[in-house]
């Protein structure tokens, strides 16, 4: 049975090792934050941070990443306590849709722990593997580098 | 407050929230206040009743009951700021309730740019006529003069004396209609109208707070999932059950060639009709349309012909040469991001109540309705937020994929998201298009008579309270036909939308060979035929100008007349450094003007490119464009609305064609359709020009038509190539050269 550790609290689901990690944070922690979009590793809606690293839960057995530290956009920040990046993409109304927004905020998070002042580049580059349809691509860059500046 | 356990309906109650950006036009205000008598505005003439609309309730709220839809165009805020002002309350008073067939007024389908103009209008002047009936109560019961009295957040008073709405009427019915005869509030007493503040929903989107369909999960609530067949059309010959023996299974439903599964869990779902898939044998259907032929079988259909203008220039001894050049779109996807989802629950009194992320949640009940055979009233739904739809794409199909499992799991409901393979496959898409331009012009190149013909399938399948336009309410063993297709009329038009020029010349003909059956399916998908329509006519003027040895610019505005027109498109050069710019190898530059439906915004387009010839690559350097949508409400709005359309349209364009063939769609992910990413989309300028007193007009769509033409022209001048055939893919673009 896979341990889990998200958002900082453990938990013992009782799924096969197999099992997406995608439906397990959804449907088991009843998590909003990470999204349904291909179940292909295509387009990012489903990102979460696993031990620092941007990751497709949607292609991601839950017994990989058993014990490992797992972020979700909800360990981010809240509505009440949105955190600083959450904040930006708000600021600069980075959205239309919104369902693409936890990928954006999840790869960008992972980038700035990483590189906390990033070049433009750097960001478009990081969030490539990110769709979005409505566009509102330029947005995100706004966002993500105005995180980086009010940090 | 904790969003987790709260719906959609509480959002607007929480403290928390801040409240975001309107679009509203006060246009639309001044002119309601200027109405006379019973000429009411709007949606109000279908619900004249001002308890349709709001009603004061216990606790210090106000309900706002509304019949449009969120599809992420910010609408709902835009509603409660019309409300909150007239009604001169705070506007974390309202609770807002949309989209729910039970209880709000049926306005019709969300789309096509309309939401303000036929029920924020409603809203509005519904609020100013009950804060004007509140107030004459007040005044009767204060023994004071209505005229003497003042509202502040709700409480009405004036000689020292004061009496709230809801120590007034709360929890009462109150009986009156609109009178269309109350004016609204002056421009400058508006609290929330026009100010800058930021949109209501993107705080919840940005945390993860619940306010999407996909992240709902009632109690009892089962995962249900649909094998669609492997293409259109395909019977269903056999099928191996066995799965119903795989965990979770709690069902397998067959009806004629529509099988689905219901599960515990989603997983469980998804392997079950996976495993199912690998049983079944179809009968496929033979002699198709591929995406190879289906600019032919488009020409070669039978087709209703449809002219909507025909005038004759009245001087055809000065044509000097005729021009003629043909144009091609394939079929476009709206593709959503996520996938469409409905959970659909049957009570124990055979209704069912269906959460959609419908744009027509009364036509598509209605639709679910004639599928199952139950009177309408059985059949409600729940609108609730999706990702953004761009359209008609599946929304209404799974809601009917749902409908058609729960009812088999009486007191359950069942979850169905579609897969990312169904979803790309089996969308209605933006219908392929041929379009043939042919212009006589004088011996200065001038243009005498211009001539645009049109070859379409449907722009238009939405359910409209017919089951025949539910994919699923096909594939049932007693079938619900697809309703024979029709072209949307004057003045919004439909394949032929757009196809009517900005431009004056001596002669004018339009026409459209309307093709009644579908190649692949399609529906309304964002501008219909205005993108097809735009990318001709203006790739060709382009070269018009070219051959008149004319500058783009200067060439449009010789047959340009409106001045607002010309303004947009002289802007958009200025912006751009039309003047001043230098060519270089394998650089170029285009524009492109329309003015979306030739009712709403004026848009220009401008665009530097690179193409590398070695591969065929293009590379948008930058993107200017200045816009005319009447009065500004919301900047960022319009702003954002415009830029989203201009790097979808970039996306249709450089990348995107559905393929199919006789096996079905071949498009059935984001590999196999990608579309435009980051490292690809250009700095994009916006300008717009504000019209204070002018009415609002949409922007949603209005940028679709001009970038695609303004892309052509610029890879025309980067290469001296003309490409006509949508999408400039670099194996197409690099066979240009070599041709």
């Amino acid at each position: 049975m896979p341990k889990l550790k998200v958002n900082g609290r453990n938990h013992d689901v009782a799924v096969p090792d197999d099992t997406p990690l995608l439906y397990v944070l959804r449907n088991d922690l009843k998590l909003n934050g990470p999204k349904f979009g291909c179940g292909l590793s295509q387009c990012g809606s489903c990102t979460v941070i696993v031990d620092g690293q941007a990751v497709r839960s949607c292609v991601t057995p839950v017994g990989s990443v058993s014990g490992q530290e797992i972020t979700t956009l909800e360990g981010l920040g809240t509505l009440d306590k949105p955190s600083k990046l959450q904040q930006a993409f708000i600021d600069e109304q980075a959205a239309q849709c919104g369902y693409c927004m936890n990928g954006m905020i999840m790869s960008a998070q992972a980038l700035l722990n990483k590189s906390p002042k990033p070049t433009e580049a750097q960001v478009r580059s990081a969030l490539d593997g990110n769709l979005c349809r409505c566009g509102v691509h330029n947005r995100v860059v706004r966002a993500v580098l105005r995180a980086s500046r009010e940090a | 407050m904790n969003m987790m356990n709260t719906t959609r309906r509480a959002l607007l109650q929480g403290g928390s929230l801040t409240l975001a950006f309107a679009l509203t036009p006060p246009a639309l205000a001044q002119k309601a206040a200027k109405q006379e008598g019973a000429a009411l505005p709007g949606d109000l003439k279908l619900h004249p009743k001002i308890s349709s609309w709001l009603r004061i309730e216990e606790g210090g709220k106000v309900r706002l009951l509304f019949g449009k839809v969120e599809i992420g165009q910010g609408i709902l805020t835009a509603a409660a700021q019309l409300a909150a002002d007239e009604l001169d309350i705070d506007i974390q008073r309202l609770v807002i309730v949309s989209g729910d067939t039970r209880v709000v007024p049926d306005e019709g389908v969300t789309a096509g740019s309309q939401s303000v103009q036929y029920g924020g209008i409603a809203v509005q002047i519904a609020a100013a006529e009950l804060r004007a009936y509140l107030i004459a109560r007040a005044a009767e019961k204060l023994g004071l003069e209505a005229a003497k009295l003042k509202v502040v957040d709700g409480t009405i008073s004036g000689g020292g004396k004061s009496v709230s709405y809801w120590d007034l009427v709360a929890g009462q019915k109150i009986d009156i209609e609109a009178t269309g005869t109350v004016p609204v509030k002056a421009v400058k007493d508006r609290r929330y109208i026009g100010k800058k503040v930021g949109r209501l929903d993107i705080p919840a989107k940005a945390t993860g707070a619940l306010i999407f369909i996909q992240d709902l999960r009632p109690d009892g609530m089962l995962h249900g999932r649909v094998l669609r067949p492997p293409t259109y059309g395909a019977k269903l010959v056999s099928m191996d059950r066995d799965v119903a023996a795989m965990p979770g299974v709690r069902r397998v439903v067959r009806d004629g060639s529509f099988v689905g599964v219901i599960a515990e869990r989603e997983e469980q779902a998804i392997a079950a009709i996976d495993a199912l898939r690998r049983t079944t044998t179809w009968d496929m259907p033979k002699d198709v349309p591929t995406s190879e032929t289906i600019y032919d079988w488009l020409k070669a259909q039978p087709a209703k012909l449809i002219t909507i203008k025909d005038v004759a220039n009245p001087a055809p001894d000065k044509a000097k040469k005729v021009v003629e050049a043909e144009y091609r779109r394939p079929y476009h996807m709206h593709a959503t991001i996520g996938p469409s989802t409905a959970i659909a629950t049957f009570s124990g009194d055979g209704s069912v109540l269906i959460q959609t992320h419908t744009q027509s949640p009364f036509e598509t009940a209605a639709a679910i309705a004639q599928m199952l055979n139950l009177p309408k009233e059985k059949v409600q739904c729940e609108h609730w937020q999706g990702a953004g739809c761009y359209g008609h794409n599946a929304m209404d199909d799974a809601a009917a994929d749902a409908a058609l499992l729960a009812r088999y799991v009486t007191g359950r409901p069942v979850r169905l998201q579609w897969s990312r393979n169904d979803e790309h496959k089996w969308e209605p898409y933006g219908s392929a298009m041929v379009v043939r331009m042919k212009a006589a012009v004088d011996e200065k190149g001038d243009i005498l008579d211009w001539d645009h013909t049109i070859w379409s399938t449907s722009h238009g399948t939405r359910p409209g309270g017919k089951a025949g336009n539910l994919l699923p309410a096909q594939s049932l063993e007693k079938a619900h036909p697809l309703p024979t297709p029709v072209n949307g009329g004057a003045p919004n038009y439909a394949a032929d939308r757009n196809g009517i020029p900005a431009y004056e010349f001596a002669g004018t003909h339009v026409r459209t060979h309307f093709v009644e059956k579908l190649a692949a399916r399609a529906s309304s998908t964002r501008g219909l035929g205005a993108y097809g329509n735009v990318f001709a006519i203006e790739s060709f003027i382009d070269d018009l100008a070219r051959a008149a040895k004319a500058d783009p610019v200067e060439y449009r505005l010789r047959y340009l007349k409106d001045p607002r027109a010309r303004e947009v498109l002289q802007k958009t050069a200025e912006m751009f450094g039309w003047a001043k710019w230098k060519p270089a190898p394998g650089k170029g530059r285009g524009i492109a003007y329309a003015r979306y439906k030739n009712l709403a915004t004026y848009t220009a387009i401008a665009m530097e490119v690179e193409v590398e010839k070695s591969s065929g690559v293009i590379r948008v350097k930058r993107v200017c464009s200045a816009n005319d949508s009447g009065e500004i409400v919301s900047h960022d709005g319009v702003a954002n609305q415009i830029e989203g359309g201009i790097i979808q349209s970039l996306s249709w364009t450089l990348k995107e064609g559905v393929r199919f063939d006789e096996k079905g769609v071949r498009s059935e992910d984001w590999t196999s359709y990608p579309i435009l990413t980051f490292s690809e989309v250009p700095p994009i300028d916006i300008k717009l020009i504000d019209r204070p007193g002018m009415p609002f007009l949409g922007a949603g769509e209005a940028s679709q038509g001009p970038t695609g033409a303004a892309l052509a022209n610029a890879v025309m001048d980067a290469t001296g190539v003309r490409f006509r055939d949508v999408p400039f893919l670099p194996s197409r673009i690099k066979a240009g050269f070599t041709a």
